[in-house]
């Protein structure tokens, strides 16, 4: 009854990283570290969010987000609707603002959205009075993946301040890339990208990131590397030539890791593509936190859907 | 509430350091001889200030039986039925590292008011487990319940206006042992 200290999230949708303040990150990170506690319980549910109807909005295959959104907001005995695109009637001709409108005069609360197009969460903004969070649109934003990758950094090493990240891979086609990108930054992290030329967008120095193409140059300055998985799927001209090429010059392998003097944390968004981007020895390897990363992914997703469901609507 | 703290509002000190101890004494002895003695007891305050009543009766009980206690802190804000209508306090996580099946579970709060607060923290315990019993221990019961609870330890009872502000306050976060009404 004498509670003093509140905060409050500034944010009302969680669109993406961009513009996200540090408050509001650390907030975000602080509370899904204290649903790690509830993960630990006989009975891992809690009612917070009784009483409240979640859309799961899924225009993209997922396995991981949408499993970890959706026990997430099971776990906070929120009702949960599932939506994908296909057998719907998307399939039909029904326009995405007709679909979107028809599911919201069933009077629901929230909506966790994946899109193929980028915007698509924000546009839902204007036509829904629904809180949103995106779930990854388009090569633009995937906000909660960036939020469990600062999680368990920050876990493992206290502070994001002054850690030096490196994220490799496709940068042009990562959501993930974006978003780490901006929530690093703000965390004042020290990040640098690392691909391929035909995979690091233009003017991406802009950002306040440094620019390399050899994992060489990169290995020794960093404590952390964030390894995107190759997306063979979103792919549409050949940007290198094969797998074993790709391998050859970025693949993060044991061999490479031992240029460090020291360990060398290793990210991955999942689902890895092994000896591809990554080789089996350091997937596996105690320096990687690749599971620990997808435990991060229900707790902050708790986290956040708490914050934003709970929070008292102002418009 | 803590707010106000540098406004000129009125102010008036209940109970002094000095009482305060009495009183936390007094519910010790009370939950051993209710007990008979301290075999199989847990506590397990509410965030935030029953959480350091809860481990100064443990150590006074400690110092009486010589049994130290299971103890352990509820954050009962997951568990409340007001979520959207606060600013929202920041949540600080339950920490209860034992398991509450079987154990005598005494809770313990710094105000007992309308009860609400003790109803989500039985639904909580009730998920983590199923104690043998529970007992509530409150500092300061002031009245004006809204559920069917009641304790079984009261520190001191204070009659108040709804829309008083009773403030118990702690060293280990404020600055004096104390209870105020405002």
């Amino acid at each position: 009854m004498t509670e003093t200290s509140t905060k409050k999230l500034q944010i009302n949708h969680l669109l993406g990283m961009e513009n996200v303040s540090e408050e509001d990150i650390t907030l975000m990170l602080d509370t899904g570290m204290s649903f790690r506690e509830v993960l630990e319980r006989p009975i891992k549910k809690v009612p917070t969010l009784n009483g409240k109807t979640i859309v799961n909005l899924f225009f993209e295959t997922s396995t991981r987000t949408r499993i970890a959104f959706e026990l997430a907001e099971r776990r906070l005995s929120a009702d949960v609707v599932n939506f994908a695109a296909s057998g719907s009637s998307v399939s039909k001709g029904e326009t995405f603002k007709d679909t979107v409108q028809n599911i919201e005069a069933m009077k629901i609360d929230m909506i966790v959205v994946r899109h193929s197009s980028s915007g698509v969460p924000k546009f839902l903004t204007e036509i829904s009075n629904a809180t949103i969070i995106n779930a990854g649109d388009g090569a633009h934003e995937h906000p909660t993946q960036a939020l469990l990758d600062m999680m368990t950094l920050r876990e493992k090493f206290g502070t994001l301040k002054n850690l030096r990240v490196c994220i490799i891979g496709d940068i042009s086609h990562s959501r993930v890339a974006l978003s780490n990108i901006y929530g690093l930054k703000t965390m004042g992290a020290i990040v640098s990208i690392c691909g391929p030329k035909t995979m690091i967008p233009k003017h991406i120095e802009k950002l306040g990131v440094k620019v390399f193409h050899h994992i060489e140059d990169v290995i020794p300055n960093v404590d952390a590397l964030n390894v995107l998985r190759i997306q063979r799927e979103r792919l549409s001209a050949n940007l290198f030539p094969s797998n074993e090429e790709y391998n050859k010059y970025f693949g993060i392998t044991k061999k490479r890791l031992e240029k460090s003097t020291k360990p060398i944390t290793i990210l991955h968004p999942g689902p890895i593509n092994r000896d591809v981007e990554i080789s089996s020895d350091v997937a596996d390897s105690e320096h990687s936190l690749i599971l620990h990363q997808v435990l991060n992914g229900v707790a902050v997703r708790m986290g956040i859907l708490f914050l934003l469901g709970t929070k008292t609507k102002t418009n | 509430m803590g707010k106000k703290q540098n406004e000129r509002i009125m102010k008036t000190k209940i109970i002094d350091s000095k009482t305060f101890t009495r009183i936390l004494n007094r519910l010790a002895h009370e939950i051993i001889e209710k007990n008979r003695g301290a075999e199989n007891l847990a506590i397990v305050g509410i965030r935030t200030r029953g959480e350091y009543l809860s481990k100064r009766i443990a150590k006074t009980i400690f110092e009486i039986e010589q049994i130290p206690l299971l103890t352990g802190a509820l954050d009962i804000t997951l568990y409340r039925d007001d979520l959207s209508q606060l600013d929202k306090p920041i949540l600080q996580g339950t920490e209860i590292p034992f398991d509450v099946t079987n154990k005598k579970l005494i809770l313990v709060d710094d105000v007992l008011f309308t009860g609400r607060t003790i109803r989500s923290a039985l639904n909580e315990i009730v998920d983590l487990g199923r104690p043998q019993n529970i007992q509530l221990a409150v500092f300061v019961d002031r009245g004006h319940r809204e559920l069917p609870i009641e304790p079984n330890f009261i520190g001191t009872k204070i009659p108040t206006q709804k829309s008083d502000d009773i403030q118990v306050m702690m060293k280990e976060i404020d600055s004096e042992d104390g209870v105020y009404i405002i």
